[in-house]
């Protein structure tokens, strides 16, 4: 008999659990602990317009996840707009339109980027088509002796717009510049200056994130290609390189906002920053519709919340598994520790110790007396259920009266488990004495606290709620001890004596 | 090391354990679907009959809670039976009752039952308290084995029982249960019963326990265990190895009982027996069996086991104890 599929299958529910995992952590940035916090910006961004009684069309540019930034989700409100997304050449636009509407008009839309700094720029976009520049005069000549200057004293177009941007420095602009000002916008005419220097630049829009600042608006930045990469530049210092507060609004030399039928149209920001442990921000990222990302975390929240503790349950018979098998403890009812423990973590565990053993040794006392009655077992067992429901109703009363709280969660545990519990115990009790009930109750409650340990760890719960491949890896685990031969820790000591001579 | 010992220390010993157990022997050699024959006790008993090989008598079955109120007639001729539940495992809900006295029924520790104790019994059996996954269940009435009173002095109360395990046919270890006070007059080790290791040749003892630990006398009735020795010795090996064709079974353990009038007879069997036995012989079952997985299949039982009482002959340890 072949054990080569066997391993074979092992090894692949190991490795796809591995890989899931990896996968989780590298491509989505689902944190190994749930103690990372992830800065969440909130950025809400209201567009205002007049709207002059027409058809009316707003077109604004959308942020997209970006190097530093991902973005988790977007809202827009726009009551009565008719509203849809447009991507384009890597460009992401929300189009607002509407039949006729009049008078002030504010439309919103808010994205809530998580500042992921390991967040991978974006695939290099073509650079914009070069555009022949004409200028008028006196004009050409100021361009052209500024370019002709900037030129000279630079190696590579980096340089080249570090030199040019420095002769528009405020204190340093010579006739040229100042003359150039008069006339352009400071940052298409940087744009402009570059291109006709056969420099690929455009202008891009970005939005400093500054915690709790309202009423904030873009500022232009300049974008140089290099043949290469993107580099930014701050049209009014000079500087290189991109702040770690910006995030791109706009980051394709278009537009950020195109009103039709409207007026005074203008787009302001306001933004707060939260600070989220990393678990939580995960679970607001956007579940992109590829096939890796089907899981249960696309599911709406009150289910989640419901896998959390399902996925837990693989740890706690994992726990009984490893018990039972390599150290060979005894336990009254295979998985009966599993569903004690999980009523544990409701309860917390010196409640549920005090409860269980409360409900457990009542019952007990109970079940001797219906021993006497010589009932059918069904029957005795669903006299020890209502038993058991009523001595949960007496604690829960009590502890109330007595202004214990914590008794009330008494109810958490599975009553049914407990009745069978109950039963089996006492048969436990007549038939071996309380020695063994001793052995298989201890057995069974030390197996559950360790259970509730392992399941109330913040960092297993965080592991297995985040990563569905620790499942296959934990079922490679099980599936690898269910063919283990070896001995058991207590027979070490068991068969002791038979070492001895 | 205190009450531990080492894995290597284990092993050097042969001492198998639960998960080996489990895994190598009663996984491999115990088709799932033959354990209805030994899990039934009556499946067995007729199974048995077909095979000639000898049990306890049986007195009557119950199988209906309406047959619990004919219990009384059932049992007013008999001065002693044993009550136990068809698929019951482990010796759960096996009820003896030693003689009846003036309407009260009175088990091998002294205790006593009216009728209704026993109905109450019965009808515990058949609504399955008893069976594997609490199934529905059939009480079989069988009759008191009179034991040999060669070995009275050997034991406390009830009947002690021999347990040989029989592996692809061949008879490998075998211990003898003696019933104690801390037991309630059953055989089984882990209730308190003491385990007598028995030489496969001979069927004389080699060592005692009780409790996993090391014994040289009866704790009750403080007999030396060292001058046991089984009458009819090869007839019960042959009885046990036969049970190998009856079942199919290749990893059994077989308990049997010495009559009085008619010899060693097949008390039930069981597909998971313990490994206690290990511990009552002082000796690992690993080597044994390795042995017996390289003889060839189709064998007769009678040369199995031949073969078995020339390969595992033991000596004595209480001897060279006591001699000591």
């Amino acid at each position: 008999m072949s054990r080569l599929p066997f391993y074979l299958l092992v090894g692949v529910l190991f490795l796809a659990g591995v890989a899931m995992t990896l996968h989780r952590h590298y491509q989505l940035e689902v944190p190994w602990t749930p103690g990372e916090q992830r800065q969440v910006w909130e950025v809400e961004a209201q567009v205002n317009f007049t709207a002059l009684g027409e058809p009316v069309l707003v077109d604004m540019a959308l942020p997209s996840s970006q190097e530093g930034f991902r973005l988790l989700t977007e809202h827009t409100a726009s009551p009565g707009f008719g509203l849809s997304f447009i991507e384009k050449d890597e460009a992401r636009r929300a189009q607002w339109s509407i039949r006729e509407a009049s008078g002030s008009q504010q439309l919103y839309y808010t994205a809530q980027v998580l500042r992921a700094p390991s967040n991978p720029p974006p695939r290099l976009a073509s650079p914009p088509p070069q555009r022949d520049i004409v200028w008028e005069r006196p004009y050409d000549t100021a361009a052209a002796q500024l370019i002709e200057r900037a030129w000279s004293r630079s190696a590579d177009p980096f340089t080249f717009a570090r030199e040019l941007l420095h002769d528009f420095d405020e204190e340093r602009q010579g006739e040229n510049a100042r003359l150039l000002l008069t006339q352009f916008e400071r940052t298409p005419l940087l744009v402009r200056l570059l291109n006709q220097a056969d420099v690929r630049a455009r202008e891009v829009s970005g939005l400093r994130l500054e915690d709790g600042r309202r009423r904030q608006s873009l500022s232009s930045w300049v974008q140089v290609f290099d043949g290469e990469q993107w580099a930014l530049f701050d049209p009014a210092t000079g500087a290189q390189g991109r702040p770690d507060n910006l995030l791109i609004w706009e980051g394709n030399g278009q537009a950020v906002l195109e009103v039709e039928g409207g007026t005074n149209s203008r787009v302001n920001f306001s933004m707060i920053a939260r600070n989220q442990p990393a678990a939580a921000a995960v679970r607001n990222q956007l579940a992109d519709d590829t096939l890796l990302n089907f899981s249960i975390h696309s599911l709406p929240l009150e289910e989640q919340a419901l896998f959390q503790t399902i996925l837990l349950i693989p740890i706690g018979a994992l726990v009984v598994v490893l018990l039972r098998i390599l150290v060979g403890i005894k336990t009254s009812g295979t998985f009966m520790p599993v569903l004690i423990a999980l009523a544990f973590i409701q309860t917390s565990l010196a409640t549920g110790l005090i409860g269980f053993l409360l409900v457990v040794s009542v019952g007990l006392v109970i079940r001797s007396y219906l021993s006497y009655l010589n009932l059918l077992l069904v029957a005795r067992v669903t006299a020890v259920i209502i038993t058991v429901i009523g001595i949960i109703s007496v604690f829960s009363v009590l502890a109330y009266r007595f202004g214990l709280n914590a008794g009330l969660t008494i109810t958490f545990f599975p009553m049914i488990i407990l009745a069978w519990t109950i039963e089996r115990m006492s048969i436990l009790w007549e038939e071996e004495g309380p020695k063994e009930v001793l052995i298989q109750g201890g057995g069974s409650l030390f197996t559950a606290v360790l259970a509730f340990l392992a399941m109330n760890n913040p960092w297993v719960r965080h592991i297995t709620f985040n990563f569905l491949g620790v499942q296959l890896i934990l079922m490679a685990l099980i599936l690898m001890i269910g063919n283990y031969t070896g001995y058991r820790l207590l027979e070490l000591r068991r068969f002791k004596p038979v070492t001895e001579e | 090391m205190g009450e531990w010992t080492t894995p290597g220390k284990l092993s050097a010993k042969g001492i198998i354990g639960m998960n080996r157990r489990n895994i190598r022997y009663i996984g491999r050699y115990n088709n799932r679907r033959l354990y209805p024959l030994v899990d039934d006790k009556l499946q067995t008993k007729l199974l048995a009959e077909r095979y000639e090989i000898t049990t306890p008598a049986l007195i009557g079955t119950v199988s209906t809670q309406f047959g619990v109120k004919r219990l009384g007639e059932l049992l007013a001729p008999q001065s002693g039976f044993v009550i136990k539940p068809a698929k019951g495992s482990g010796g759960k809900g096996i009820l003896v009752v030693d003689r009846v006295e003036g309407g009260d029924y009175i088990k091998p520790s002294g205790a006593r039952m009216s009728l209704s104790d026993v109905e109450r019994h019965v009808s515990n059996i058949l609504s399955g308290l008893y069976s594997l996954g609490g199934a529905p269940d059939v009480a079989l009435v069988e009759a008191l084995i009179n034991f040999d009173e060669s070995l009275s002095a050997y034991t406390y109360e009830g009947v002690p029982d021999i347990r040989v395990i029989v592996f692809k046919g061949y008879p490998v270890m075998a211990m003898m249960r003696l019933s104690t006070a801390a037991s309630d007059g059953k055989a089984n080790l882990h209730q308190g019963a003491v385990g007598v290791g028995l030489d496969i040749a001979t069927g004389t003892a080699i060592r005692g326990v009780q409790f996993d630990r090391t014994r040289h006398d009866h704790p009750d009735t403080g007999h030396e265990l060292i001058s046991l020795a089984i009458p009819d010795w090869p007839t019960l090996l042959l009885l046990a190895a036969g049970c190998y064709e009856m079942t199919g079974l290749g990893y059994l353990g077989t308990d049997m009982v010495l009559d009085r009038d008619q010899g060693p007879m097949l008390l039930e069997l069981n597909a998971r027996p313990g490994l206690a036995i290990q511990m009552a012989n002082g000796e690992g079952l690993r080597r044994r069996l390795d042995l017996v997985e390289a003889q060839p299949e189709g064998v007769s039982p009678e040369e199995r086991v031949a073969f078995s009482r020339r390969h595992f002959a033991r000596r004595s340890e209480l001897a060279t104890a006591a001699g000591a």
